[in-house]
């Protein structure tokens, strides 16, 4: 099953090459990994999504845990939480195609965030899934690049994953 | 002045040196070289730590293993950056396989060139980060001190292991004021000491209600110091009691509740009681491969409790109904609260049917050998002869192969902290070194070192340090010109295709003990063993090299071979499945 676990971790060289060496080492699937420095800038929040039979995710929030740089895990799957992620994708627009690769992109609420006489570049956010539909939905056109930032997540709610204050 | 604060300004090594003081660091195992050479010099200027000069980098890091194993207390390395950092890392995986609390500095190029393949840089954290329990790169002088007390905390708290901390050369010039920091606690590091008490209390009613308990404790008994208290409720409990290869000693081997050491060499009853028992007690043990055996056929019938410091070994490899993470000693003394404060008491009369049929078991004698033999010595009768000399008291550190089994089915622990073995990595080379940290940390104790004529060559330099430290260390020479412990394996799967595990040109041992200014001797006759013991045990000052040549084709039993059920022993007599 997918799994998708925020981390807040010391925000340190060699800390995300701990997190990235334990799914090597161990053999574990990493789909997507974003990271970068919170509001405190000691610290960095991680969001990972990966997969594995319930022992195997047990196994890997526990050996996370246990790196001395995890200040704090959470695993959001089981939790009503939001996911986000951004897509930017550039796109052959050429006379006709022009007007309709504008209606798509206001269809999924995508902005059109760079224009030139040949390609339209689009900005997407949205769960995984809305993503991938945009992108088949371009499909028939010539896409030229696809960038996808991997999947970041929050729980709704009160509940916080945050550093206890000492 | 004050210990632990300088008004003064010191340069980064003598705040090293300082710190290993505060630290309480008696000796510091290591090689120089030029990204080190600035805490040389500081080390040259005192004498509270005393550094000891190894041969070979590995040889520093088993050293300091030995000393950890056999004191409870960190060892400490210092090796030089490049070659003196790569050589270290056997001896880093090895102590992080078997839990051991290290603390290894390694130089590093100076801060400005790192990054640009400098003379001997090598990336000293990426080597090493899947095999530490943590690591640190010192990028300035200000942080040294704190970083080392940090590197002693996370090494000896929770489940102990290696530390690396790489050190820049720059940084050892640099000066800074000295205070030695009081609290070394880390934010993200807070391991759990205490079990949870609505666990304790289910775990004891579980094993109260037991027809067949057994209790099955490893190397976290050693580690966490939890000899006393696993003893005191095994006892109560009136439950056979079995160790793994790394928890020898943490449950005394003459007791009578001892079964002996379990899994792929462990005796007919341990493994039989584990596969029949209904309540497994698992305290300080990872449920190892060479423990379980094919997971499939695993306690079959068992409710399993698994007590352990870190949450990762539960359900890592085995399901459990009642995991409890703590500290051996304390959830374990917790635990035999619990039983002693409900109404119930263990079923004696299950229990005598169980202890019947485990005698039963027993009576195989699986450890049985051909003691009468005159012609050709038996590995296993040295063990026995070396047990029963030294009272069973002294420190045995072991190679690996099949003299590291036979001295753990033949010498019989009664005390933890007295046999020093690889087991996790399975190390050839441990024992000469790790006897080296032994010796020193207990300097009146007899300390043997029992190993095979290809594992003794792995670190044979490290007999030079032997010398120069006037450590008289006992090797046990167990020489079968084989590589025994393969031959075994060819002999069994590979229908006797003897490759490459024959040692031809064995070195003159005697001579190359006498070359490096100790004593040899050859035995080749089973009624000289006694005798040539008896002597090298008598001569308290030398270190005594002795060459038993021993029977060639002797193979270790009862064996389980991988993938196969506790119930399906080889044993030596009848040399079938059991
Ligand atoms: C040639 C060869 C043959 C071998 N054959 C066998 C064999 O027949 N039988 C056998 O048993 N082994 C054998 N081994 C060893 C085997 O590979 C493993 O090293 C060993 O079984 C692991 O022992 P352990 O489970 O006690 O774990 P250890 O490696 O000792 O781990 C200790 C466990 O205790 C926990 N712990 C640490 N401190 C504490 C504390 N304070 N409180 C609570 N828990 C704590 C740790 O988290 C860990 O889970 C063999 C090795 C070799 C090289
Ligand atoms: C460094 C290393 N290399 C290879 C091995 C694989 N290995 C395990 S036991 C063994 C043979 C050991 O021979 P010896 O030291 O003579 O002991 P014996 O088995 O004969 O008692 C080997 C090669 C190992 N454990 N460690
Ligand atoms: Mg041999």
């Amino acid at each position: 099953m997918r799994h998708i676990i925020s981390i807040l971790l010391e925000n340190e060289a060699g800390a995300l090459s701990r997190v990235a060496g334990l799914f090597s080492a161990r053999g574990y699937n990493i789909a997507s990994l974003t990271v970068a420095p919170t509001e405190d800038p000691t610290l960095s929040r991680m969001t990972l999504v990966t997969s594995g039979s319930e022992e195997i995710v047990d196994q890997i929030r526990k050996q996370l845990n246990k790196l001395v740089d995890v200040v704090k895990l959470v695993d959001l799957t089981d939790d009503d939480r939001i996911e986000r992620e951004m897509l930017l994708i550039k796109v052959c627009a050429e006379g006709g195609e022009r007007d309709e690769i504008k209606r798509l992109a206001d269809i999924f609420r995508g902005r059109i965030i760079d224009v030139t006489d040949r390609a339209y570049t689009i900005e997407l956010t949205g769960d995984g899934s809305k993503l991938d539909a945009f992108i088949s939905v371009l499909k028939s056109r010539r896409i030229l690049e696809v960038v996808r930032s991997g999947v970041i997540g929050i729980a709704r709610g009160n509940g916080a994953c945050v550093a206890e204050t000492p | 002045m004050d210990r632990g604060v300088t008004a003064v300004e010191l340069t980064g090594a003598e705040i090293f040196v300082r710190c290993l003081r505060d630290e309480g660091v008696e000796y510091l195992f290591g090689y120089p070289g030029g990204a080190v050479l600035h805490i040389y010099d500081a080390l040259y200027k005192q004498e509270e730590v005393k550094h000891i000069l190894v041969r070979h980098e590995q040889g520093a890091t088993h050293a300091a293993d030995g000393y950890a194993r056999s004191t409870g207390k960190p060892g400490v390395v210092l090796v030089t950056s490049g070659p003196g950092a790569t050589n270290a890392v056997t001896g880093i995986a090895t102590a992080y396989m078997d839990s051991v609390p290290l603390v290894v500095f390694t130089g590093q190029v100076m801060t400005s060139l790192i990054g640009d393949d400098a003379f001997q840089e090598v990336d000293a954290i990426g080597i090493t980060r899947p095999c530490v329990k943590h690591n640190f790169m010192v990028k300035d002088v200000r942080d040294l001190a704190s970083i080392m007390r940090k590197a002693f905390h996370v090494a000896t708290t929770g489940r102990p292991g290696p530390v690396v901390v790489d050190i820049p050369k720059d940084i050892t010039a640099h000066k800074t004021a000295y205070v030695f920091p009081k609290d070394p606690t880390l934010r993200s590091y807070k391991p759990v000491r205490e079990g949870d008490p609505a666990a304790i209390r289910q775990a004891a009613a579980l094993l109260v209600s037991a027809k067949r308990p057994m209790v099955y404790a490893g190397g976290g008994i050693v580690l966490g110091n939890a000899a006393p208290e696993l003893t005191a409720l095994v006892r109560y409990l009136g439950a056979p009691c079995t160790n793994t290869l790394m928890g020898l000693g943490g449950f005394p081997a003459t007791d009578p509740l001892f079964v002996g050491m379990l899994g792929m060499h462990g005796t007919y009853e341990a493994n039989m009681a584990m596969h029949d028992c209904d309540v497994l007690l698992a305290v300080g043990a990872r449920f190892d491969d060479r423990v379980t055996g094919d997971l499939d056929k695993f306690c079959p019938n068992a409710r399993i409790i698994h007590i352990d410091v870190d949450p990762a070994s539960i359900q890592k490899n085995v399901p459990v109904e009642i995991p409890i993470v703590g500290e051996a000693a304390l959830v374990l003394r917790d635990l035999l609260a619990a039983l002693q404060a409900t109404d119930s008491a263990p079923d004696k009369a299950a229990l005598a049917a169980w202890w019947r049929l485990i005698d039963e078991w027993r009576s195989r004698q699986c450890l049985n050998y051909d003691r009468a033999n005159i012609e050709v010595i038996k590995p296993q009768f040295v063990l026995e002869t070396l047990y029963r000399l030294t009272r069973g008291d002294a420190y045995v550190t072991s190679d690996v192969g099949q003299h590291q089994m036979w001295a753990a089915q033949f010498y019989k622990f009664d005390k933890p902290r007295r046999w020093i073995n690889s087991g996790g990595l399975g190390t050839m080379g441990f024992g000469l070194p790790a006897a080296i940290g032994v010796q020193l940390a207990h300097p009146e104790a007899t300390v043997a070192c029992v190993t095979g004529e290809a594992s003794i060559q792995m670190c044979i330099q490290e007999l030079s340090t032997c010398k120069q430290y006037d450590l008289p260390i006992k090797i046990i020479n167990l020489n079968n010109r084989y590589m025994g412990m393969v031959r075994q394996w060819q002999e069994f799967f590979y229908q006797s295709r003897y490759s490459h595990s024959y040692l031809e040109a064995l070195p003159d041992f005697v001579k190359l003990a006498e070359s490096y200014g100790h004593a040899g001797l050859r035995i080749d006759k089973p009624q000289d063993v006694e005798a040539a013991l008896r002597e090298a045990l008598g001569r308290r000052d030398r270190l005594v090299f002795l060459d038993f040549i021993t029977d060639q084709t002797e193979n270790v039993y009862p064996m389980i071979a991988a993938g196969a059920g506790h119930n399906e022993m080889h044993l030596a007599t009848d040399r079938e499945l059991a």
